[in-house]
């Protein structure tokens, strides 16, 4: 190969690339229109849609979730910090777990 | 039995022995230069994972007798003497993986792991990032001309040029092709330049940037839908094969991954795409593409020629990114970052780590690392798409 032919395959090639990214990008951004229009009409259909019948009650927290914890001298973070180590520790959900009270040992 | 003939004979046979045979100096000397790549992949961790396999390739093809790799049964192959089958009969271990880069095989594999790995969003949700990775190929196509320029045939300087790619897999991919007998010293001086991006660009960038240009901050590209990143690799397939079709080992295998990754109902095979098949791949890769570093061929005027090309090669892909990069700051009026046109090159995600960097130390409040990536993964698919070009230039 020449010099001159290696010159037009370089400026040509580069020239493809470019023109081959450039319609990927028109590709890219109409798809990307369409699916955005898409979501769009979806979500004005669900906005216009009749409404839904009210949920029924509240379904019961899992049990020992509910109640309070006692702090004694432990800030809200640090309480928060220690229930979730020993739920890792003991391998259990936090929500099948009750604290009573937490109080910093002095 | 005659003791002395026996280890006279054993002297003989012995590795040592080859190193005082004609030219066995060039083998201590490729032996040094093994021990120096594996100090720079292990030492300084520079691109490891592949480095320290092509390293220890190099060391085990340049000890004497060691016969695990054939130079000779290759060039007969390329002449098309012998088949796969002699090889499969005739070869060492290191001969019988290197079919895998021959065939084009293990390249294309680790593009299924590259795309079950990357996420294509930042890509997706601003496509203008396809063009700053379109302009970071410049390197490619001026090193290829530069390669013809000193003597360097087609196929040869097609090979050497996409090392501006900063494309790994894609690099000895098309050299597998088009020129196996430059594999060695291309393989080593896209995977040493990829390390070396962050000493590479930084000074470019700042050349070419003002520090008010740098400083830019971009705003949040919008959020892109599951639905979308389903539908990408399927329409990037299906466009870039039909528009060039030699591309569809790498777009094919890539996209193929990219949407394991996405689809959400192939955990197992994205996981194994990424991890497992990832690693076994870059095994076979790197220390068969180090075998391939023949003291007789390596050590060559050639060798240092490609070295010197890469660099540029490197250097002015990281300008095209740049330039454009301007040309974008301008037109959106100041609101893009010319700093991510430079991660257009594809080491994904160095290059954009680079950009991260600068566009930080301009502007402590700047967070440019998911901006840049745009035109980071989009410059893997346009190194995909310049070789596929050349492929089809060059290619028989």
């Amino acid at each position: 190969m020449n010099i001159p032919e290696a010159a037009i395959t370089a400026i040509l090639g580069y020239v493809v690339v470019f023109f081959g990214l450039a319609l990927l990008m028109a590709v890219i951004v109409i798809v990307g229109k369409v699916m955005v229009s898409a979501s769009k009409k979806s979500a004005a259909a669900t906005a216009y849609a009749p409404a839904a019948p009210a949920p029924a009650a509240q379904s019961p927290a899992a049990p020992g979730s509910a109640g309070s914890v006692s702090l004694y001298d432990v800030p809200d973070k640090e309480a928060a910090m220690l229930m979730a180590i020993v739920a890792d520790q003991i391998g259990k959900p936090l929500n099948e777990l009750r604290f009573k009270s937490i109080k910093e040992v002095k | 039995m005659d003791i002395l003939a026996t280890l006279s004979k054993l002297a003989a046979d012995s590795g040592f022995s080859g190193f005082f045979a004609e030219g066995g100096w060039k083998n201590l000397i490729m032996i040094a230069v093994a021990c120096v790549l594996l100090y720079l992949g292990i030492g300084k961790k520079f691109e490891p994972l592949l480095l320290v396999g092509i390293a220890f390739g190099m060391l085990l093809t340049n000890i004497p007798g060691g016969g695990l790799y054939h130079m000779e049964l290759w060039d007969a192959f390329l002449a098309g003497e012998v088949g796969y089958g002699d090889i499969l009969h005739d070869g060492g271990l290191l001969d019988i993986l290197y079919i895998g880069v021959k065939a084009g095989v293990y390249p294309c594999l680790i593009f299924i792991g590259v795309g079950a790995m990357t996420d294509f969003g930042p890509l997706i949700a601003r496509p203008s990032s396809l063009i700053l990775g379109a302009a970071a190929q410049l390197g490619v196509f001026l090193a290829f001309f530069g390669a013809i320029c000193l003597g360097f045939s087609g196929p040869e300087g097609a090979s050497i040029g996409i090392i501006g790619g900063a494309d790994g897999p894609t690099a000895i991919y098309l050299t597998g092709l088009l020129a196996p007998h430059l594999l060695g010293p291309i393989a080593i001086a896209a995977y040493s330049y990829m390390a070396l991006i962050p000493m590479i660009q930084p000074p470019l960038m700042r050349l070419l940037t003002t520090e008010k240009e740098r400083s830019v901050k971009m705003e949040q590209a919008r959020a892109v839908s599951k639905r979308e990143k389903i539908i990408f690799p399927i329409v990037v397939a299906v466009f870039v094969i039909l528009l060039i079709p030699s591309t569809a080992p790498l777009i094919g295998c890539l996209m193929f991954g990219n949407l394991l990754r996405e689809t959400g109902v192939t955990e197992r095979l994205s996981d194994t795409a990424q991890n497992a098949l990832m690693n076994i791949v870059t095994l076979f890769l790197g220390i068969s593409v180090g075998a391939t570093t023949v003291a007789s061929r390596f050590l060559s005027l050639e060798t240092i020629k490609i070295i010197a090309l890469g660099l540029i090669a490197f250097a002015l892909s990281t300008i095209g990114g740049l330039l454009i990069g301007k040309v974008m700051y301008k037109l959106s009026g100041g609101k893009i970052n010319p700093l991510i046109g430079s991660a257009g090159v594809s080491a994904v995600p160095m290059a954009a780590r680079v950009s991260q960097v600068e566009g930080q130390k301009a502007n402590p409040a700047n967070f440019l690392l998911m901006h840049a990536m745009g035109p980071n993964v989009a410059g893997v698919i346009g190194s995909a798409i310049a070789a596929g070009f050349l492929l089809a230039v060059f290619g028989a």
